[in-house]
C-alpha cells in the first residue's frame, strides 16, 4: 500500500520535473503535433478504414442541405486490395510508374548535372543563361502544362505546324499512346530540371578548388576530374536530390492529369492519377478503391525508402 | 536587413572558382600547358571551339527552357482568330485580357486563391518556425519521434489522404471552403517548412540564447525577440516555398472546390480548356495574369533559395 503510494508520489514528481523541464519545447511543437495528428493522421486511419469498406458516392455520410444521410457503407475486409491486385489495371499502372519515375528522374539528373558543370565556369552571360534556365521554375507548374497542351495541340499547334512546314506529317502527341508518354515525361523534365540544376550547382560550389588544382599539377585530364573529384563532391547533395525527386516525381499529379487526363484511354494514368480518377472524375465515385490505391501507394513509397536507407548505409552513408 | 542577407547570397553571386579547363567533349584543348607551339592557356582558359560548344548548349537548353512560357505571353496578345498562327503579334490587342478581367470569374479566383494561399503562409511558416527552434535547441523526449514524423509525412502521397479528407470536410460541410484547403495545405508545408528552419536555427551561434537568458529573458522571450529576427532569411526561404507550393497546387484545388464561385486560380484556369470550351485566347490571358506574379516573387526569393537548400541539405 504505502509503495504503491511512494511510487505514485515519484511519478508524480518525475512527471513534474520533466514537465517543468520540457514544457517550452513541448508547447513549441503542439501546433506542428496538433497539425500532423489532426490532419494527417486521422485521415489516414480513416483512410485505411475506408479502404476495406465498400464506401463509394451513394453511401458515404453526407451533408445536404440541414439534413444530414448517415453512411450506409460496410466492412468488406480486404476484397478491395484482392480486387485491384489480382486484376491487370494495377499492374500495368505500376509498370507505367516505375517507366516514368526513372526515366524522368535520370534524365532530369543528367541534364541538370551537366548544365550545373557548364555554369559553374566563369564566363560571360553566366547570370543570363542562369535566370533563363531557371525560369521554369518560377512559373507554376499548372501554367507551364497548359503552355505545353498549346504547343502539343495537335490541328494547330506550333510543333505541328513547324513539322508540317516541314513537309513531315504532323505527331498526334497527345492522342497516340506512345507519343503522350513522350509528351508527359518530356515536360516533367521540363519542369524538374530548373531544381536539380540549382541544387547541383550548389553542390559542386561546395567543392573546394584546391581539389581541382592538386589533380591538375598531377596531371589529371579533365575527364579524370570530373569522375574522381566532381562526382564524389556532389555524392551527397545528389543522393538527397534523387531521393526527394523520385518520390516526388512518384506521385506527380499535375502534369498528367493536366496535360492528358490520364489518357489516352488511361495509357497516361500514373498510380495518384489513378486513384485521383477513381475517386472524383469517374461516376459513381468510388472511394473505398481509391483509397485503397492510395494505401497500396504509400507502401511502394515506405518500402522503396526503407531500401534506398539500406543501400545507403551499405556505401557508408551517414544518413 | 542588408547585412544578415549577405551571409545566404554568396554562392550564387561570387563567380566560380576556376574549376577546370576545356570542356568534358572536347578534351584535346583542355590541360594547362597542352599547346604544342601554341600559346599556352592559362588556367580556367577555354579554347575557342570549347567556348563555342559551351555557348552553344547553353543558349539551346535555354531557349528550351524559355519557348514554352515566352509563347503563352505573346499568344495572350493576339486577337482569338491568331491563337494558333505562328507569326509573332500581327494583330497586336489586349481583348484577351479585357476579356479576362471583366466578364470571368478570374478576379475572384485570384482573391480566393490569395486568401488560402496567405493565410497558409501566415500559420504555416510560424508553426514551422517554433518546431524547427524546438528541435534545433531543446533536448526532449520524443524529439526524435517527430524527426522521423516530418520525415515521413514528406513522401506522403496525395492519394492517401485526399480521399479520407475529403470525406471528413464533406462531413463537417467544409468542402468549398476557403479552410478546407488552408488546412490541407498545411500538411505539405508544414513538415518541410520544420525541417528547413531547424537547418536555418543550427546555423545561429547558441551563445545568442544563452546570452539572452542571462538577461532575463524567457525561452519564449529569446526565440521570439532574439532568434527570429536573425532568422529572417530563412523565414522568407520557408514562407516563399510555402506560398509557391500552395498557390500551384492542383489535386486539392480541383477536389475540394467546385462552383464557379469557389474555384482557385488552378481550378479556374482549367475551366477555359475543357471538353466544353476550347478558349484557348483567355486561356493564354489568365494564365499571364497568374504567371507574372509569381515570377516576380520567385526572382526576388531565388537567391535565397539556393543557398536555403543548400544550408538545409549540408547542415541537417
Amino acid at each position: 500500500m504505502a509503495e504503491a503510494a511512494i511510487s505514485r508520489l515519484k511519478r508524480g514528481t518525475r512527471l513534474r520535473r520533466s514537465l517543468s523541464n520540457y514544457w517550452y519545447a513541448w508547447a513549441m511543437i503542439a501546433p506542428v503535433v496538433v497539425v500532423i495528428t489532426g490532419i494527417i493522421g486521422w485521415p489516414l486511419v480513416r483512410g485505411v478504414f475506408l479502404s476495406l469498406t465498400n464506401a463509394n458516392e451513394a453511401n458515404v455520410e453526407r451533408q445536404i442541405g440541414v439534413n444530414k444521410i448517415e453512411a450506409t457503407y460496410e466492412f468488406v475486409g480486404l476484397e478491395n486490395y484482392l480486387d485491384i491486385l489480382g486484376g491487370s489495371e494495377f499492374w500495368d499502372r505500376l509498370g507505367w510508374t516505375l517507366v516514368w519515375t526513372v526515366s524522368c528522374v535520370s534524365i532530369t539528373f543528367l541534364i541538370g548535372l551537366g548544365l550545373a558543370n557548364m555554369l559553374n565556369r566563369s564566363f560571360r552571360g553566366r547570370t543570363l543563361y542562369r535566370m533563363a534556365l531557371i525560369l521554369p521554375w518560377a512559373i507554376p507548374a499548372f501554367v507551364s502544362v497548359f503552355a505545353w497542351r498549346m504547343i502539343f495541340n495537335e490541328r494547330n499547334g506550333i510543333l505541328n505546324n513547324l513539322l508540317e512546314g516541314q513537309g513531315i506529317a504532323g505527331v498526334h502527341w497527345l492522342s497516340d499512346p506512345t507519343w503522350a508518354k513522350l509528351a508527359v515525361i518530356g515536360v516533367n523534365v521540363w519542369l524538374g530540371v530548373p531544381f536539380m540544376l540549382i541544387a547541383m550547382l550548389g553542390a559542386l560550389q561546395s567543392i573546394p578548388p584546391e581539389h581541382y588544382e592538386a589533380a591538375e599539377m598531377d596531371g589529371a585530364g579533365p575527364w579524370q576530374r570530373f569522375w574522381n573529384i566532381t562526382l564524389p563532391g556532389v555524392r551527397s547533395v545528389s543522393m538527397t536530390v534523387v531521393l526527394l525527386s523520385t518520390i516526388w516525381t512518384f506521385n506527380m499529379f499535375p502534369v498528367i492529369f493536366l496535360l492528358t487526363r490520364g489518357g489516352p484511354a488511361g495509357s497516361t494514368d500514373i498510380l495518384v492519377t489513378e486513384a485521383f480518377r477513381l475517386a472524383f472524375i469517374r461516376s459513381p465515385r468510388d472511394f473505398a478503391n481509391s483509397a485503397a490505391w492510395g494505401v497500396l501507394i504509400l507502401l511502394l513509397l515506405v518500402l522503396f525508402a526503407i531500401s534506398y536507407r539500406r543501400a545507403l548505409r551499405k556505401q557508408g552513408e551517414v544518413w | 536587413m542588408a547585412t544578415e542577407t549577405t551571409r545566404f547570397t554568396t554562392g550564387t553571386t561570387t563567380a566560380a572558382p576556376g574549376t577546370g579547363t576545356g570542356t568534358g567533349d572536347t578534351p584535346q584543348w583542355g590541360g594547362a600547358g597542352g599547346g604544342r607551339g601554341k600559346r599556352p592557356r592559362r588556367r580556367g582558359e577555354r579554347g575557342p571551339l570549347a567556348s563555342f560548344g559551351l555557348h552553344a548548349t547553353l543558349l539551346l537548353a535555354a531557349l528550351v527552357a524559355v519557348f514554352p512560357p515566352a509563347w503563352l505571353l505573346v499568344t495572350s496578345f493576339k486577337p482569338k482568330a491568331d491563337t494558333f498562327t505562328i507569326s509573332l503579334l500581327s494583330n497586336f490587342t489586349l481583348d484577351n485580357y479585357d476579356h479576362v478581367l471583366n466578364n470571368t470569374k478570374f478576379l475572384t479566383w485570384f482573391g480566393n486563391s490569395l486568401l488560402i494561399v496567405v493565410t497558409t503562409t501566415i500559420i504555416g511558416v510560424f508553426i514551422s518556425s517554433t518546431t524547427g527552434y524546438a528541435l534545433s535547441r531543446f533536448r526532449f523526449p520524443g524529439m526524435r519521434p517527430l524527426m522521423w514524423t516530418l520525415l515521413i509525412t514528406q513522401m506522403f502521397p496525395m492519394a492517401v489522404l485526399i480521399v479520407p479528407l475529403y470525406n471528413l470536410m464533406a462531413q463537417y460541410g467544409l468542402l468549398n471552403r476557403p479552410i478546407a484547403l488552408i488546412v490541407t495545405y498545411l500538411t505539405i508545408a508544414v513538415p518541410f517548412c520544420a525541417w528547413m528552419m531547424k537547418g536555418f536555427f543550427d546555423t545561429i551561434p547558441v551563445s545568442i540564447d544563452e546570452s539572452g537568458r542571462v538577461d532575463g529573458l524567457s525561452p519564449f522571450g529569446t526565440f521570439w525577440r532574439l532568434i527570429m529576427p536573425l532568422a529572417r532569411p530563412g523565414l522568407a526561404v520557408t514562407g516563399f516555398y510555402t506560398f509557391v507550393t500552395a498557390w500551384a497546387e492542383v489535386a486539392y484545388a480541383t477536389a475540394f472546390m467546385t462552383g464557379e464561385r469557389h474555384l482557385t486560380l488552378a481550378g479556374g484556369l482549367q475551366t477555359f480548356v475543357n471538353q466544353h470550351t476550347q478558349d484557348w485566347h483567355l486561356m493564354t490571358a489568365a494564365a499571364v495574369l497568374i504567371a507574372v506574379p509569381a515570377t516576380l516573387v520567385f526572382g526576388y526569393a531565388q537567391r535565397h533559395l539556393q543557398s536555403g537548400l543548400t544550408a538545409g541539405a549540408t547542415k541537417s
